[in-house]
């Protein structure tokens, strides 16, 4: 039988899921053991054991100066600037997606400009963000809002220009208006689209948002990473690496579950 | 005056020419079948009978109005695919044909109800009330095309244009629709342009069958002449004109 139709049972299959997980987990557990073997004070790979302690005392202990608990305090303003960022990207990205794929006159004017834009590196820019911005939240805000929103506008003004057009010629004949036809048949076909297209920028949203924190911030998970780098404190960085990981899964999988729940029309095909 | 004129008309892409000197008159409540091989233009000139496209040259008028410049409510159509909003269930897709009009698109309150309930009717005039809620991704070929003829009579366009509506349809569920569409149009009375692939379909629900070819053929550039209609049958009556007695007196009728 060939490889390609051979199919893994369910048991085999989470086994396989989880094999690679484990896997990483077990190397991690050897390469410390060895290294705390010949060092115990070795700081770069610090045991299991030790990163559970570090993670309790991070979850739960507050701050002795400032008397709050950082760890949560940090989630919050993070995804506070990811979620306005993000927001206003995807607005931005859809408006013009939409203005783009249907209106020729905006598409003519736009599409290049947005082609060229695309191309420039966000971080180059952050500089110049730091100078026009200032170092508060504005301009961390405006480095997920510039890194991701040519990406969004691009990939929704080619989704809205691939609705057929004998829908948009349907929709012509029976009297609708150009608005009327960016309302009700491109704005609901491209929406699973942008939740698709905000999911695909997650990534480089976090991305730009860890860059930002990590040069000028006095908040936020990517501030404490780069804090701690100085002591060396690895249990501390792979515990906020594993919870940014964590909460960006998360995130992706809430997005792929609400395009299921509010586009049920798309069926099998998200 | 006919309902349908069409005079002169050419249409070439980048000066090569697809249409050449077409003249057609349809009456109203005609039933037109265009049928020719690939690439002759049929679909072409349905384009520009939905005015999709421009004419290069030449206009067409529907009941002597000024040719139009965009698709609008006066002209109905059903393509082959992708002739309904995926995104809407049935019953939204046959008020779309009423609810588009409309500042947003929308109707509210008792228009709604009201919207409802003659797409309900509609439903069930189509055979599709028992799917009402479904989207049309989960019907099947012939009932997304039911649907799609549906939508475009809610609008009541004067003329239906049908571009290979059953092309991607299987043998036995076309013959359905064969029925389906002539039910309708017994109904309505309606003037439509069909575009079709297949002769017998053509002859079985046309009074007319026009048949797109190019009369002119330059064996060393293909592409130099364009196509123009080189037969207009009647099709009325099996294809076989005259067989009505028209005379009152002196004739013996057969029994």
């Amino acid at each position: 039988m060939r490889l390609i139709n051979r199919r893994p049972g369910r048991v085999l299959t989470a086994f396989l899921a989880a094999l690679p997980f484990v896997l990483v987990m077990l190397a991690y557990m050897v390469g410390s053991d060895i290294r705390l073997a010949e060092n115990p004070s070795d700081k770069l790979m610090p045991a299991p054991a030790q990163i559970a302690a570090t993670a309790e005392r991070l979850l739960t202990e507050p701050d002795r100066r400032s008397g709050r608990i950082l760890f949560w305090y940090d989630t919050a303003v993070s995804l506070k600037r990811l979620a306005i960022g993000v927001g206003l990207a995807a607005s931005t990205g859809l408006i013009f997606g939409l203005l783009i794929g249907l209106l020729p006159h905006i598409r003519a004017t736009f599409s290049g400009f947005v082609a060229v834009i695309s191309m420039v590196p966000p971080l180059a820019l952050l500089p110049i963000l730091f100078i026009v911005f200032g170092l508060g939240e504005l301009s961390k805000v405006v480095l997920i809002v510039i890194g991701i929103t040519p990406f969004l506008i691009r990939d929704l003004s080619q989704r809205t220009l691939e609705i057929p057009r004998e829908q948009i010629v349907k929709a012509e004949t029976l009297g609708a208006s150009t608005f009327t036809i960016a309302l009700r048949v491109a704005l609901p076909q491209v929406l699973p689209r942008l939740i698709q297209s905000v999911r695909l920028s997650l990534g480089p949203a976090w991305l730009f948002l860890i860059a930002a924190e990590a040069i000028a911030s006095d908040l936020g998970l990517g501030y404490r990473i780069f804090l701690v780098r100085r002591y060396l404190a690895m249990d501390v960085i792979l515990t906020y690496v594993i919870w940014i990981t964590l909460l960006a899964f998360m995130i992706d999988w809430a997005l792929k579950v609400l395009a299921r729940r509010a586009f049920p029309w798309t069926g099998a095909s998200l | 005056m006919s309902f349908v004129t069409v005079r002169d008309l050419f249409q070439s892409y980048g000066g090569r020419p697809i249409l050449e000197r077409i003249n057609l008159e349809v009456e109203e409540g005609e039933f037109v079948s265009i049928v020719g091989a690939s690439g002759c233009g049929k679909s072409t000139f349905l384009r520009l009978l939905l005015a999709e496209e421009q004419p290069s040259r030449g206009d067409i008028r529907i009941a002597g109005a000024e040719p139009a410049r965009e698709p609008g409510r006066e002209r109905g159509v059903v393509f082959q695919r992708y002739s309904v909003f995926p995104h809407m269930t049935v019953r939204e897709n046959i008020v779309a044909g009423d609810s588009f009009t409309r500042p947003l698109g929308r109707f509210f309150g008792a228009a709604r109800r009201a919207a409802l309930r003659r797409a309900d009717e509609t439903l069930a005039r189509i055979g599709l009330a028992h799917v009402a809620d479904a989207y049309p991704a989960t019907l099947s070929g012939g009932m997304q095309q039911r649907l799609a003829i549906g939508q475009a009579l809610t609008a009541r366009p004067r003329i239906l244009l049908l571009d290979e509506p059953f092309g991607a349809l299987d043998p036995g569920t076309r013959l359905s629709m064969h029925d389906f569409l002539t039910e309708l149009r017994a109904q309505t009375g309606m003037t439509v342009f069909m575009v079709t692939h297949d002769l017998e379909e053509g002859f079985k629900l046309g009074d007319r069958v026009i048949v797109f070819d190019k009369p002119r053929w330059d064996p060393t550039d293909p592409e130099a002449y364009g196509a123009t209609i080189t037969y207009d049958f009647d099709a009325r009556n099996g294809g076989i004109p005259f067989q009505t007695i028209k005379e009152e007196t002196h004739v013996l009728r057969p029994a």
